[in-house]
């Protein structure tokens, strides 16, 4: 497991991860929650996520993961629709633990307010925060 | 790491509680549970003292022998679960629960010393254990030892040098599966676990070593998979062995024991609550502290029981658990609802392990 941080990520204190990109004009981010979440959480065995065009606002429970000892709220690190939701975690939550950048994201969210992107973190303050933590 | 009973104990190793759990079912896996207590009761009336405590039969153990029990209070309350070693007809050692070992010791010491005239000694902290569990690890364990432990039969112990430490080697576990719990000098633990971890490296490969360390969090599924009761979890001061399900370790005729009493009007009468183990048929995980409801019913009578433990099983394909509801819920088969953080998802009782070992 890595414990890295990509460094064209925005991160939360909440532990998760937002990858944006521009679609249309508009501002995506991808969601995931960070290598340091999934350790520890430990192993997840149970995802639970939205509907693709449920809305959110930053801050909310968007959804669950269950790890073999513990259960963890999801919460929304912008405000938006989710346009994506990835499906094939409710069959291998394991992506969550062992690719948590890549295979292991979890939804799309179209922004409605691309200016909640400035009360992210960057991968340096993110792992500040984190040594802050241990 | 986290706090358990006053130790520091890790959760998981590098390896993860998955992976640890399948070490155990498919090769070995070993649990430093040095925070176990050990109270040693030793004088000519020790096996009466120990009767005096426990609910199961001590005039059954001989030399050599290890008895599941509990000790109850007078209310037929459940004080500890532990097992019992007879050294000598004058020696006894209990096994005790890390977070009990203070209550115990007072418990049996007030119960004990002064009637039956007989020494109690605490000797948690001098004494180190280790678990070796898995189908390969009475092979591995073994192969450190000139003795013949493959020889100890099942809940039987005996002393023997292993990787030149001298050990109490006990055929006894807490996840299902064969193997060793191994008690030793505090101060030679470290030498026993690295030459267990070299022996286990040696038999597997990089990827699936012989034998895993293994936390609490793997000790938890497997324990749970098996069925075996966790104190303060499943059963505590307030729970009586016939509601957990340990009716089999209350043996009325054995003596007169603190609690038989109550226990004999207990079965009498039938207990209210029994502790059933559950597979979830809907989707979620229960948890410890989860509500079981029925929903026929109103307003706080809505709350008919509770989970005590649960988990998504690794060996069995389910969301398992245990918890306590009226007997009238309790039948085999039965179908309960569980309120998983406001949802409400359906569970079938069961009956026996969820996770039985191939013979």
């Amino acid at each position: 497991m890595s414990t890295e941080y990509p460094s064209d990520l925005k991160y939360t204190k909440d532990h998760e991860w937002l990858r944006v990109s521009k679609k249309d004009g508009g501002d995506i981010g991808r969601v995931g929650i960070t290598s340091f979440a999934g350790e520890q959480l430990g192993d997840v065995v149970a995802v639970e996520l939205p509907d693709e065009g449920d809305k959110i606002n930053k801050g909310e429970v968007f959804g669950t993961l269950e790890s073999v000892k513990a259960v963890a709220d999801l919460f929304a690190p912008v405000s938006g629709t989710f346009l994506r939701v990835n499906t094939p975690l409710g069959d291998s939550p394991e992506y969550v633990n062992e690719d948590p950048y890549d295979e292991g994201w979890m939804v799309e969210i179209q922004l409605s307010d691309p200016a909640e992107l400035g009360d992210l973190m960057s991968a340096e303050a993110y792992a500040a925060f984190v040594a802050d933590q241990e | 790491m986290i706090e358990f009973g006053g130790w520091d104990m890790p959760v998981q190793y590098k390896t993860g509680i998955i992976k640890e759990h399948r070490a155990v079912r498919s090769r070995a896996g070993m649990f430093d549970v040095s925070h176990m207590g050990e109270a040693t009761l030793r004088g000519d009336r020790a096996a009466d003292a120990v009767q005096r405590l426990i609910t199961n039969d001590v005039g059954k153990m001989r030399d050599g022998s290890a008895l599941y029990t509990v000790m109850c209070n007078a209310s037929g309350g459940i004080v500890d679960d532990c097992i019992v070693y007879r050294r000598a007809a004058d020696d006894y050692m209990i096994v005790l629960n890390a977070s009990n070992i203070a209550k115990d010791l007072a418990w049996i010491r007030d119960n004990t010393e002064s009637r039956y005239g007989i020494a109690v000694s605490d000797e948690s902290d001098a004494t180190a254990l280790i678990a070796v569990q898995g189908p390969d690890a009475v092979a591995l364990v073994s192969g450190l030892s000139s003795a013949d432990l493959a020889a100890i039969a099942p809940f039987h112990f005996a002393h023997a040098d292993i990787a030149g430490v001298r050990c109490m080697a006990a055929r006894t576990g807490y996840t299902g599966e064969d193997g060793f719990e191994l008690a030793c000098p505090a101060e030679r633990a470290e030498s026993l676990w690295n030459a267990l971890l070299q022996a286990g490296a040696g038999k597997g490969t990089a990827a699936e070593p012989g034998l895993v360390p293994c936390g609490l969090g793997a000790r938890d599924t497997l324990r749970l998979e098996a069925r075996l009761s966790l104190y303060g979890n499943d059963i505590d001061d307030t729970t009586s062995p016939y509601e957990a399900g340990l009716g089999w370790v209350v043996k009325p005729d054995a003596g007169d024991f603190i609690g038989r009493e109550a226990l004999l009007a207990q079965k009498a009468e039938g207990p209210r609550r029994k502790l059933i183990g559950f597979t979830i048929t809907g989707r979620g995980i229960a948890r410890p502290g989860y509500s079981i409801v029925d929903r026929s019913r109103q307003g706080d009578d809505v709350v008919v029981g509770r989970v005590t433990s649960g988990t998504k099983g690794i060996s069995v394909d389910a969301a398992i658990g245990l918890g306590y509801v009226p007997i009238e819920y309790a039948q085999i088969g039965n179908e309960i609802t569980i309120d998983c953080r406001g949802k409400d998802v359906a569970a079938t009782l069961v009956k026996g392990k969820f996770y039985q070992r191939q013979a």
